[in-house]
């Protein structure tokens, strides 16, 4: 241990480590001065920061077998006790450096101690009745808030090995006889005006409240009250989050004082209205409050809590008449959306979510509509379509956790309301008018769109839940989807359909309502006013099929392909291959039960790789970068061993890609080839001339994201061999000489990390 | 020198130059994604985010540095500084020039030449032509400074010292050092 050689070190520490778990202490007894003197010298190295992290981990591993060999011994009246004598050899040597003015050893001597504490219970006891009241004096005695943190955080290590044994007994423990002391400690910590020092205490304050039967009831209002400031008024933002998340990970330990203290105060805050404070503050000391009651909604007794005063603060949202409504009613649902992911795991806390909140968002989203529909010029924030995609994954969330009797239940009431206006399940049902929102009528046009909700709800329910009326419902959407004026309700209804239409067991039924779809999309496509519907149309309906490898899905996607020729429809179909690719965030996807079969993307890519190569080379000048797009977006989506698979036969078109003027199109193949180059360096290699004339002369593009995405490539480039590179070594240098110049600094750091590698090619100390 | 080296050739050895970790990604702003508006180089740049004070002791002898800027972890006895205590800014884009100052903490360290020489090699690398670069040792903490400074300030000093291929896999390797 003592020898110069770092393995030789490191082999000595791990063969006591082993030692100490077979011999008992008679054996080491002899050695324990010595194995103590060499033990601590690494650690204390550490100022002079020539300390191997390594050998420090394992001297610290040694000590804390070997005082855990020692705890084992059994005690005899006239025998030593080994472990006590041990111990206080260890404190007596770090001890004083913990008193140090200058703080110099302060860390090793902690992690010393903290390794011989962490081994049993008895050194545990031992070590902190010494230790924890020195630090307690030493954390008064030092006043500046950056020394504080110090020892703050030395006292935390110690806390954070009380978890080890749970519950603090009352008669062997240090820690609870000073209790008053550490409160005191970490509370002023809460209050020092350093960020830092705040962020301890409040990791102290989580780890405290995790013993049980530590901290007393008046401890735990204070506790609350202390966390409601640092959440709502503290001014920097990470005391604030940090305050928030400490709150959630003490709620569940102690649900009546949250809900019973912290909720009203939040819900206090929440509704007050406040002289003289700017709009903007107000704002976001409510933005606050609704994080903070959303952190803390982990226990079901107080999500019966929050809940209702969010439903409340949203119904006051909707009816206030502010500019910025929309802005609030977005951060109310952000909120309701963690409530809901939070409530998953519990299933009476997610049934409770679900029926409280899904039936309450509808009512408000119907009785808007309605008025909309009465008066069109009062233009209400929650219908704007923003906050109407705020509310789909509250739905959602609220929705695909159900058992299957509990979704069917609901479900019976849902599809109901939108197919027939049955709104008696809802409550405060007395509505104006009636709600038939798959009726046609300029009217109707703000009720059309809460089908947005209907699919939120009915997309995201478990596969085996019957859906009552289902081939009526998709007849609907099909309907809606195509003739509906409004892009957003449009695209909606075929979101919806398509999610369906996915999980319909296969069938004549499914097959029957396919037919219908592809008899309207057809002529749609083909010409009218309403083309870039029908390719809504088109491409959700093939993803769902796409996902479940559902037989027509060939013969949609060659419509697509034929598509991508067309003039006017041509990029959008190139994109919409993006769309089938991509993971969805609100239907068609795992989470909300779809039907998505495994490699489904490679199979894809191997049915019409060819076709799109094939389209390509006949395409005319015009549309080529059509087909280069869909290549580009089918490509970028494939998992990197089979791009690399494909690779050879897919360059040469990749390398023409890059000519292409097409500014998404250079930055799709330059998204694809910056990996390959780093997978598949000697198929590159062939290629090196072309790919750097072609990647420096995109660092001069007039788009930024384009700069950004060449000069990655050419960092890339250095993974080929270097005798490949080296005779563009110059070359590239000197080139890249111009980026270091380029107006925007997220360039310049590329042009930096790219410069840098190809300075050190093939130079010596690479 | 600290450590128990022989010094020399072998105190090279020694000085493993330490992986420095970023201590955080500097966060983007809405103006830098604007492709139209124009950024200015500044210190930040080069010297990259503040590092945290460092548990073991009152001072930050690691020196903090952007990993795609100065590499100022290349010498366990050295602080960077961005010449803040001198009435000038260290950088000046619209004047094209910077200036950084190190302070070796051990007075009488050997390393002081090659860790200015790294400092400037990287600096050439990572900027401009147009910028004039002043690197050189805070005044008062070195023994020899007035010495160093001279040879860091002559350009063809610097250039041939990199001719010189064992210097210059030395630097390499200073520079080269990743998280």
């Amino acid at each position: 241990m003592d020898s110069d050689l770092q393995s030789a070190k490191l082999d000595s520490l791990q063969t006591l480590t082993a030692c100490c778990a077979i011999y008992g202490q008679k054996e080491l007894q002899e050695f324990l001065p010595s194995l103590w003197s060499s033990l601590r010298r690494e650690p204390l190295l550490q100022v002079f920061q020539t300390a191997s992290e390594k050998v420090e981990a394992e001297c610290l591993a040694a000590l804390h077998a070997l005082s855990a060999c020692l705890s084992c011994s059994v005690l005899s009246s006239d025998t030593e006790d080994l472990l006590d004598s041990f111990l206080s050899s260890i404190l007596q040597d770090c001890r004083h450096h913990l008193c140090e003015p200058d703080m110099k050893l302060v860390w090793p001597s902690a992690k010393l101690l903290q390794a011989a504490a962490g081994a049993s219970l008895r050194t545990y006891h031992r070590v902190t009745s010494s230790v924890l009241p020195l630090l307690l004096e030493q954390y008064t005695k030092h006043p500046q808030s950056s020394q504080r943190r110090t020892i703050l955080e030395m006292l935390l290590g110690f806390l954070e090995l009380q978890q080890k044994w749970g519950h603090v007994e009352e008669d062997e423990s240090t820690l609870l006889s000073l209790r008053a002391p550490v409160c005191s400690v970490v509370f002023s910590a809460l209050t020092d005006p350093s960020v830092q020092l705040q962020l301890v205490g409040i990791r102290a304050l989580t780890v405290l409240g995790s013993l049980q039967g530590f901290l007393s009831p008046s401890d735990l209002e204070l506790v609350v009250d202390h966390l409601i400031r640092l959440a709502l008024h503290e001014e920097d933002s990470q005391s604030s989050k940090a305050a928030m998340e400490a709150a959630g990970s003490l709620a569940p330990n102690y649900p009546k004082v949250f809900s019973g203290r912290m909720v009203p105060r939040l819900e206090e805050e929440l509704q007050s209205e406040r002289e003289g404070e700017s709009p903007r503050d107000h704002r976001s000391l409510r933005q606050r409050c609704l994080q903070a009651l959303a952190a803390v909604s982990i226990h079901t007794s107080i999500v019966r809590e929050t809940v209702p005063v969010l439903l409340q603060h949203l119904r006051k949202v909707q009816k206030g008449s502010e500019a910025g409504n929309a802005q609030d009613m977005v951060s109310v649902c952000q909120s309701l959306h963690r409530v809901a992911l939070q409530c998953q795991r519990d299933a009476e806390g997610c049934w409770y979510y679900h029926q409280t909140v899904v039936p309450c968002l509808l009512a408000m989203a119907v009785q808007a509509a309605m008025q909309e529909s009465a008066h069109p010029l009062l233009g209400k924030a929650l219908l704007k379509e923003e906050v109407l995609a705020a509310m789909v994954p509250v739905i959602s969330a609220a929705t695909t956790h159900l058992s299957p009797e509990l979704a069917a239940q609901s479900v019976s009431h849902v599809v109901p309301l939108f197919l027939e206006g049955e709104v008696s399940f809802l409550p405060q049902n007395s509505f104006p008018c009636s709600f038939q929102p798959f009726e046609d009528g300029e009217c109707l046009e703000a009720q059309r769109r809460l089908v947005v909700l209907l699919m939120a709800f009915v997309c995201s329910l478990p596969r085996d839940v019957a859906i009552p009326q289902q081939e009526r419902l998709l007849r609907e959407l099909l309907a809606l989807s195509c003739s509906c004026n409004c892009p957003f309700t449009a695209t909606t209804a075929a979101k919806c359909f398509a999610g369906l239409v996915n999980k319909h067991p296969a069938g004549q039924q499914l097959d029957e309502i396919l037919q219908l779809a592809v008899n309207r999309m057809e002529p749609g496509l083909a010409e009218g006013p309403r083309r870039t519907q029908a390719l809504t149309l088109l491409l959700w309906v093939t993803k769902a099929l796409v996902l479940r490898y559902h037989p027509l899905s060939s013969w949609l996607t060659d419509k697509l392909l034929g598509l991508l020729g067309d003039t006017e429809l041509g990029p959008a179909a190139a994109d919409g291959f993006s769309l089938l690719m991509a993971e969805s965030p609100d239907v068609l996807h795992k989470g909300c039960h779809a039907d998505v079969r495994i490699m489904f993307r490679q199979r894809f890519f191997t049915d019409n790789i060819p076709k799109l190569v094939q389209g390509f080379h006949g395409a005319g000048p015009d549309v080529k970068a059509n087909y280069l797009k869909g290549l580009s977006h089918v490509l970028n989506h494939l998992p990197k061993p089979v791009l690399v698979t494909e690779l050879p036969t897919l360059l040469s078109l990749l390398l023409e890609a890059l000519s292409c003027s097409d500014r998404v199109v250079q930055l799709s193949t330059l998204g694809c080839l910056q990996p390959l180059l780093l997978e598949a360096p000697q198929i590159m290699s062939l290629h090196v001339d072309t790919l750097v004339t072609k990647f420096l002369s995109l660092t001069s593009s007039p788009t930024m994201a384009v700069r950004i995405a060449a000069l990655r490539c050419a960092h890339a480039l250095t993974s080929l061999p270097t005798t490949v590179l080296l005779p563009y070594k110059a070359r590239v240098i000197r080139a890249l000489a111009k980026p270091l110049d380029d107006k925007k600094r997220l360039v310049r750091k590329e042009a930096v990390a790219a410069r840098g590698e190809w300075f050190l090619l093939g130079s010596p100390g690479r | 020198m600290v450590g128990p080296g022989p010094g020399g050739g072998a105190a090279l050895e020694n000085a493993n130059p330490l992986i420095y970790r970023r201590s955080g990604e500097r966060p983007v702003t809405a103006r830098e994604e604007d492709d139209e508006l124009p950024d200015s180089i500044d210190d930040r740049e080069i010297f990259g985010p503040r590092a945290p004070p460092h548990p073991g002791g009152a001072e930050c002898r690691r020196a903090s540095a952007s990993e795609s800027e100065v590499p100022a972890g290349t010498c366990l006895s050295s602080r960077l500084r961005g010449g803040r205590d001198r009435p000038c800014r260290p950088v000046n884009d619209a004047e094209s020039t910077v200036a950084v100052e190190f302070t070796p903490t051990i007075p009488h360290c050997s390393m002081a030449t090659l860790i200015g020489l790294s400092i400037k090699v990287k600096l050439i690398r990572s900027l401009p032509e147009r910028f004039k670069l002043d690197v050189h040792i805070t005044p008062g903490t070195h023994a020899s400074e007035h010495a160093v400074n001279k040879q860091l300030a002559d350009k063809e000093r610097v250039a041939a010292a990199l001719e010189n291929s064992h210097l210059l896999e030395v630097v390499n390797q200073c520079l080269s050092a990743r998280s």
